[in-house]
């Protein structure tokens, strides 16, 4: 959606609570343009730094270009403070379990199909341990994940050694249950995951025949897009949003 | 949690947050992205209460090579206490 000076449609934010994995109530932050729909929706898959400030600020941008936007707390279970106090709890825990994470995005993707201003499409986007979990929830949730955006997913590929209960599975294996197009985003000064990760990732999704679409930025390192950090990249950043606003209509109109 | 580097270890002290003194009873380390250091990694230590809640909580972020002198601080100061057969 391109921005205009003269639209007259504004935005809706709202924080609820739907039920997660297992049903546990977990709570969301929601941001959807104003007005009945129908509109496309995504699910927004939070970093390692928690249910924060700039997760929230994306869901709104999200919003502004025309999608229906819900972010769950994914931490929900490890209490309640500033998200980096709850994201050093959930450090201290060794993460979050996978199978707890996709079934908290399963939630949120029934709730926002749920609404009466959904239009049914929903997509996925996440970055850093969000970009993993997305890429892990988009494989064995199948159908249910329209398109994918996977921004610089660390640990997509997993050694055996680094498997853990929490982690149980390398989520590059599932490759072949993606269904969902997916648009990935990476830098090639990062370090998890490091450009030959990259080049494994996507020969894996080219050689079981899924629809893909990789951009690599040079002078990018882990996190460019993340503004309040060092690791921003101004033009990387720009670039690669533009990318997302090009995929998403393709497959959630 | 992308390195999903940290360790965890029950100890015994107290630390001082916003709120005032509180008691210690773990501590975390990591070797993950960091909030305030500017560099892609960090070593990331907590001093935290289980029970009391995740602002519970003294957070230190430190450069690999600044978290290997605090050991070597650490090791020294304990060693001159031990001469010094502190109790």
């Amino acid at each position: 959606m391109v921005m205009r000076t003269d639209a007259t449609v504004g935005m809706t934010c709202e924080y609820v609570t739907l039920p997660g994995h297992n049903g546990d109530q977990i709570n969301a932050y929601v941001a959807r343009p104003a007005g009945p729909g129908p509109f496309p929706g995504m699910v927004l898959v939070h970093h390692m730094p928690g249910w924060d400030e700039w997760y929230f600020e994306a869901t709104r941008r999200f919003a502004q270009h025309g999608y229906a936007t819900i972010c769950p707390n994914l931490y929900a279970r490890s209490g309640h403070g500033t998200p980096e106090d709850v994201a050093a709890v959930v450090r201290s825990q060794g993460g979050v379990p996978d199978a707890q994470v996709v079934g908290d995005l399963q939630g949120a993707f029934k709730w926002l199909r749920g609404q009466s201003y959904s239009s049914g499409k929903v997509g996925l986007f996440g970055t850093c341990s969000g970009g993993r979990h997305g890429f892990l929830a988009a494989c064995q949730l199948g159908t249910e994940v329209d398109a994918l955006v996977e921004c610089w997913g660390g640990r997509v590929i997993m050694a055996d050694a680094d498997l853990t209960p929490n982690q149980p599975v390398s989520p590059n294996t599932l490759t072949a249950q993606l269904t969902a197009p997916i648009l990935g985003i990476f830098g090639n000064d990062d370090t998890s995951p490091p450009p030959p990760q990259v080049d494994q990732h996507e020969a894996e999704l080219k050689a079981a025949g899924k629809n893909l679409e990789f951009h690599r930025y040079d002078g990018a390192p882990h996190g460019f897009f993340y503004y309040d950090r060092a690791a921003y990249r101004q033009a990387q950043a720009v670039d690669g949003w533009s990318k997302i606003w090009e995929f998403l209509p393709k497959h959630l109109s | 949690m992308c390195s999903m580097v940290n360790e965890r270890t029950t100890v015994s002290g107290g630390g001082k947050g916003p709120q005032g003194w509180f008691p210690v009873d773990y501590v975390s380390v990591g070797y993950d992205h960091p909030v305030f250091v500017a560099r892609e990694h960090a070593i990331t230590i907590d001093f935290a209460n289980e029970s009391a809640g995740p602002g519970a909580r003294v957070a230190v972020e430190l450069t690999p090579e600044s978290a290997r002198e605090l050991i070597a601080t650490l090791q020294t100061a304990l060693d001159k206490g031990t001469v010094l057969k502190l109790p």
